[in-house]
């Protein structure tokens, strides 16, 4: 069937034709028999990577295969998301060795974009993790593929956008927990000097990220709240919580129904935000105790907080620069910050080394930002695509709605491998995404 | 533990039945043509909720294996599914009798096959359940699709007699009149989102409705007083109507 279909960010929408399969058999047929298919997920990229003329809705493929609870290791299906399996794993004392700051993603997604955590400085992305998955092919084929195995598929899978085939299979292992929650710290930077400092000081933290208030100047250019936590244990928690140290409390579940008109999240109500977050009221510290939800996924209480945004949809703009490069975070920030287009979201993190064929990371600071959709918008965000090119640093695919091509070739090193790979893979174009096509990454 | 058998394991709605009762603690049979198939399904079922689930080689219009399908389950099921169904096409139906005959067998005549075979060895042990999915494409005949229409009216009918004739042995007989919902098999329609049910809605439903011992469940409302005009419209004016 026909259906409008747009990612997180709302932009850009298209008509696309939808089809969705559970049996691995039928799903093959229809890749050989089609062109211009891309896999999809739950849509939680923000831009147009998984959207095309044919998308294979993955949701249906929702099957968890085996839990190995002695060992820690998961088989799944692509399509099953993460909500669904840290309700599973947690209980029994396991958690997700990798999770993006939302888990309403499907495993397939985590591997085509490779996603990284706040924990990227000490455990890597999600490729590291997998022991082997089932990719299929351009020509229907099913290969299995792990580091030690069709290497080549393998590392141009993981990142590759859904570019070599579709993912329907997935082993990866977990991480042990003794309890569902966080003993987290949380601390006032004055500055971006000061946040960075304090990234340093506390990167022995498992995990750490921090937000900035972008619309700062002078002595509080970049003042930001560094968050860092680590897994507690039992020790930590209260008598309460210790009754039952992997079970969290029910929560309750907001959500915003429709779009609110975009002059909602203009300057103003970002500085207001802004006050109120850092505002004199936050201690230089604070230190608690927390389930891990809000830990991880502050923003999933809110479903659909997309929709705040506004008819028009978002861009969110996540770039990484190489850790010698502080000063163009600094070139960058102060430019958004002169033209005053701020953004509820902004999130800074400090990537550790990362050497994979296509994926995003790599060591340094990566920034993700919104940016509601108006007019002048993709001229400034090319501005910025210059000074990222500059410092020698890139673009998240998975967030990408708008970057020229050859900001991707020039940014990208091992671009051109990659699309050797995927050629191989992928003959024919037969899996081709709006992205792949504005980038010509399937050239 | 309580057993259901899913007869018709496969399709969407059934899947998400499956891990409604899975999750209450039931085991569960997986049945359907190819078993094989299931086998993702099965483990799912016992990686998520740590019950027992088991697949087995069903073919709805095989009938001469019914006895022998059912007589060769691992336990004999407290809750038997009736989940089967082929949707069809109309068009081709009128013209060609394999595919007519084809919607009739699947959604009609294989289903009493197996469901008498069943009922016999529920109404003979005095208990047990049988949840039929029928459809509101039963209740009257359309031109879009009464093939489809009529076996499933079939299916309705041989369902309240069931319910009836059984009702003294305490075996409990529900039908569930589903509407739209929103599976692969009606993936390519355009249906109308406040009439269109999802499979979860439906297992939530048929769940409730089995622990009341409901009779007729519709699992969106509105279904009941839409249905309920659709057949007081008299002949004369409904014939004239495109639906
Ligand atoms: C609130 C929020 C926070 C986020 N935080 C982070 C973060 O901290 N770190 C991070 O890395 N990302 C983050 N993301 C991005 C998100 O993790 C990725 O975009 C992820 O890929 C989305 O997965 P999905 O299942 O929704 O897939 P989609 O968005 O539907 O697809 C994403 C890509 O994966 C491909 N794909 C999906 N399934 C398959 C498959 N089975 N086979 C082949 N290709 C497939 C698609 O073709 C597409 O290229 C965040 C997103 C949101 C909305």
């Amino acid at each position: 069937m026909q259906k409008r279909l747009a990612n997180w960010g709302n932009y850009p929408a298209i008509t696309s034709e939808e089809n969705a399969f559970t049996q691995e058999q039928q799903l093959r047929d229809f890749v050989v028999s089609n062109h211009q298919l891309i896999a999809r997920g739950n849509g939680r990229c923000y831009g147009d990577a998984s959207l095309g003329k044919h998308s294979i809705s993955m949701l249906k493929y929702d099957k968890i295969l085996s839990f190995d609870e002695q060992n820690g290791f998961l088989e799944t299906q692509a399509g099953v998301t993460l909500d669904q399996i840290l309700d599973i794993i947690v209980p029994k004392g396991w958690f997700l060795p990798v999770t993006p700051g939302t888990k309403f993603i499907t495993v397939g997604g985590a591997v085509a974009s490779d996603v990284h955590g706040k924990n990227h400085h000490v455990d890597g992305a999600f490729s590291g993790h997998i022991t082997e998955m089932d990719v299929i092919t351009g020509d229907g084929e099913t290969v299995t593929c792990s580091q030690g195995r069709h290497t080549d598929l393998f590392w141009a899978t993981c990142g590759g956008m859904g570019l070599t085939g579709v993912i329907t299979r997935v082993k990866f292992d977990l991480k042990k927990i003794e309890t569902a929650y966080i003993k987290q710290k949380q601390l006032k930077a004055r500055n971006l000097e000061e946040v960075i400092r304090l990234f340093d000081e506390y990167k022995h933290y498992t995990y750490s990220m921090a937000w900035i208030d972008c619309l700062q100047k002078g002595d509080s250019f970049g003042r930001s709240i560094l968050i860092v936590g680590e897994h507690a244990t039992k020790a930590d928690l209260n008598p309460k919580q210790q009754e039952a140290p992997l079970k969290l409390p029910a929560k309750p579940r907001l959500t915003v129904p429709f779009n609110l008109p975009s002059f909602i999240l203009n300057t103003f109500t970002v500085k207001a935000f802004n006050w109120l977050y850092y505002g004199k009221n936050f201690k230089k510290e604070i230190n608690n105790v927390v389930p891990y939800e809000p830990f991880f996924y502050p923003l999933d209480a809110i479903l659909h907080w997309n929709r705040g945004y506004g008819k028009a949809g978002f861009i969110q703009y996540q770039f990484v620069l190489p850790l010698e490069h502080k000063a163009g975070l600094v070139a960058i920030l102060q430019r958004i910050s002169e033209k005053g287009w701020g953004s509820f979201l902004a999130v800074l993190k400090v990537f550790g080394h990362q050497d994979s064929l296509i994926s995003f990371p790599m060591e340094g600071y990566t920034l993700a930002l919104d940016f509601p959709v108006r007019k002048g918008l993709f001229e400034f965000l090319d501005e910025l695509d210059e000074i990222v090119l500059q410092y020698g640093g890139r673009l998240y695919l998975s967030k990408d709605a708008r970057m020229k091509q050859d900001v991707f070739w020039k940014s990208y090193p091992n671009a051109n491998r990659f699309a050797d790979i995927v050629k191989t893979y992928n003959p024919g174009k037969r899996f081709e995404s709006l992205q792949s096509e504005r980038l010509l990454l399937t050239k | 533990m309580p057993t259901v058998l899913l007869l018709g394991a496969g399709s969407d709605m059934a899947v998400a039945i499956a891990r409604k009762f899975a999750a209450a603690h039931y085991d569960i049979q997986l049945a359907a043509r190819k078993a094989a198939a299931l086998q993702p399904l099965q483990q799912d079922l016992q990686v998520r909720y740590g019950i027992t689930a088991t697949t087995h080689d069903f073919d709805a219009t095989d009938y001469s294996t019914h006895a022998a399908f059912f007589a060769g389950l691992p336990t004999m099921p407290d809750i038997t599914v009736c989940a089967f169904g082929y949707l069809g096409d109309q068009e081709l139906a009128q013209r060609d009798w394999q595919e007519a005959a084809t919607i009739i067998h699947s959604n009609y005549t294989g289903a009493v096959s197996v469901l008498n075979i069943i009922a016999e060895s529920y109404e003979a042990r005095g208990k047990g359940m049988i949840i039929g999915i029928s459809s509101v494409a039963g209740e009257r005949g359309r031109q879009s699709n009464y093939i489809y229409g009529s076996a499933k009216a079939g299916f309705t009918a041989y369902l309240s007699g069931l319910r009836n004739r059984l009702f003294r042995s305490g075996v409990h007989v529900m039908s569930v009149q589903p509407g739209f919902v929103n599976t692969r098999m009606t993936q390519h329609l355009n249906l109308p989102p406040l009439l269109t049910a999802q499979p979860d809605q439906v297992a939530n439903a048929v769940f409730k409705a089995a622990q009341r011992s409901r009779n007729v469940l519709y699992v969106k409302w509105p279904w009941k007083y839409i249905m309920l005009i659709i057949k007081m419209i008299p002949e004369g004016i409904f014939k004239k109507l495109k639906l």
